[in-house]
């Protein structure tokens, strides 16, 4: 089903494709855990990873994700590149195509780029992230996330919280979410909605409190603020009062409940120092380091289906 | 498919995996240092019987993991449809003899990725092959060292390997394509 296709957006996302991704995510989640981790499934593919805007983990998770599965991974990036030197996207792409890749990872600034790109190029294209519009492979590792500690998504309560303009992890996971039967509520206040804000359909809250007893999965947003061209919020005062989870709100989550951030988190913001820094039971509903772990494992099993 | 020949009933595969189990405890002269892993998805149950076997015969315990070979596999990208399932080997098999089981051994492909497979994990001090049945057929030169039973077939037979934990019953049969019949 996956073989051969691109992946830019949820939308084009079949709830059975999303059940096969994550069904067999849990073979690649083992290939980490061993001494030697990396199989030849992908032997002699080629990979490049396309970085317009930067990125650490995005970028590291799919690199790490070729390589234990043996394809070659070439990274290209904006600042170290011709693009640079002022070639145009679409000769750089021309540049890459010429040399006989299997499949292109992009991340740009601007939305919509990685669809043209998908449109041009003749190879599968995956999109790891495009200006505020989608980053669905971040929304998949979510989801089994979410898959391994509910084990089903129907009736799950699920809140994100905080920039919801400007987040497209937010746009993904909202959508995914939503294909897959979990209840979304949105927390934020009305300058950090977008205006199409039907178009998601969901319960919209301006107070975290609001959700913190009742959700079984609180999502935390990062707050964008390379992506916030005047200042959009009065104060970090004013944002912890309303939508940051401190150690207080914490301990109000219901039993079996969790936390999920996409990273990096801004301490203090988003999440306070003391959350961030907290052991025992209370850390226990903290999914943030398995979310980058699975995400390795989603995206094998994502480059696995896709080219084999 | 039609049913060309019987070939195996529950109470034959009983008696063979008996036999095989004696035959591995004679090989290696006990059942020390010895561990199991069963390829997906009926080498698992049968490698599960024959620890079952060799545990009641030597009053031991023998560990036996799952073997699933989808990313050694030589033949991506040629249709086949990644049916994954989930390699667990839980112990070391550093200098183990490690007992490899399947249920058919045929072209031999599957084995040479399991061979690849089993390397990554450690280096053991051996790997020897079960297979219930060998059909023949090899493309590359792998021999089992337990049979079950050696069963000629021609190259447009199927070898059916039932087992009661995942199809409720105990039976080896040859099956061969239905002619088809002449326009008319």
């Amino acid at each position: 089903m996956l073989s051969k296709k691109s992946i830019i957006d949820i939308d084009s996302l079949t709830v059975e494709e999303v059940n096969q991704i994550l069904e067999r995510t849990d073979s690649f989640l083992e290939v980490s855990k061993r001494d030697v981790k990396k199989v030849p499934a992908l032997r002699g593919k080629t990979i490049v990873n396309l970085f317009f805007e930067p990125s650490t983990r995005t970028k590291a998770s799919f690199e790490i994700a070729a390589k234990r599965l043996s394809a070659d991974i070439i990274n290209f990036s904006a600042s170290t590149s011709s693009l640079k030197k002022g070639e145009s996207i679409f000769d750089t792409l021309k540049t890459i195509l010429a040399m006989s890749v299997d499949l292109i990872i992009v991340r740009h600034n601007c939305s919509g780029t990685v669809k043209l790109i998908s449109e041009i190029a003749d190879i599968p294209v995956i999109n790891a992230g495009d200006g505020k519009y989608q980053h669905p492979t971040q929304a998949l590792l979510d989801l089994y996330t979410i898959k391994k500690r509910f084990n089903n998504f129907k009736g799950l309560k699920a809140a994100v919280v905080g920039d919801i303009i400007n987040s497209r992890v937010a746009r993904s996971d909202i959508e995914l979410f939503k294909k897959m039967g979990i209840d979304i509520t949105v927390v934020a206040p009305s300058m950090l909605l977008p205006d199409n804000m039907d178009y998601y359909a969901a319960e919209v809250k301006n107070c975290i409190d609001d959700v913190i007893e009742d959700a079984d999965i609180i999502y935390m947003l990062r707050m964008q603020f390379e992506r916030q061209d005047r200042k959009i919020y009065p104060s970090v005062k004013e944002y912890n009062k309303f939508l940051s989870l401190n150690a207080g709100r914490l301990k109000k989550m219901k039993q079996g409940s969790i936390v999920m951030h996409p990273g990096p988190v801004n301490r203090g913001i988003e999440i306070s120092e003391e959350v961030m820094n907290a052991s025992g039971e209370l850390a226990g509903k903290l999914e943030i380091e398995n979310q980058v772990t699975n995400g390795v494992a989603v995206r094998m099993a994502l480059l696995y289906l896709i080219l084999s | 498919m039609m049913e060309k020949a019987f070939i195996l009933n529950e109470d034959d595969i009983d008696r063979v995996l008996r036999r095989i189990s004696h035959e591995i405890l004679e090989k290696n002269k006990g059942s020390e240092n010895l561990v199991f892993v069963g390829l997906h998805k009926r080498g698992v149950y049968l490698a599960n019987r024959i620890v079952k076997n060799i545990e009641s015969f030597e009053g031991v315990k023998i560990k036996a993991g799952k073997l699933d070979i989808s990313f050694y596999r030589d033949d991506i990208g040629h249709n086949i449809k990644p049916d994954i399932q989930i390699t667990d080997i839980p112990f070391d098999i550093k200098d183990k003899n490690v007992i490899l089981v399947d249920d058919v051994l045929f072209t031999g492909r599957t084995v040479r990725a399991a061979l690849d497979a089993i390397i990554d994990f450690g280096r053991p001090r051996s790997i020897q092959l079960v297979v219930l049945v060998d059909r023949g057929h090899r493309e590359l030169p792998i021999r089992a060292d337990y049979v079950g039973k050696n069963l000629p077939t021609a190259l447009d037979e199927f070898v059916g390997v039932k087992l009661k934990e995942v199809d409720g019953i105990d039976s080896v049969v040859v099956l061969e394509k239905k002619r088809k019949r002449n326009a008319e």
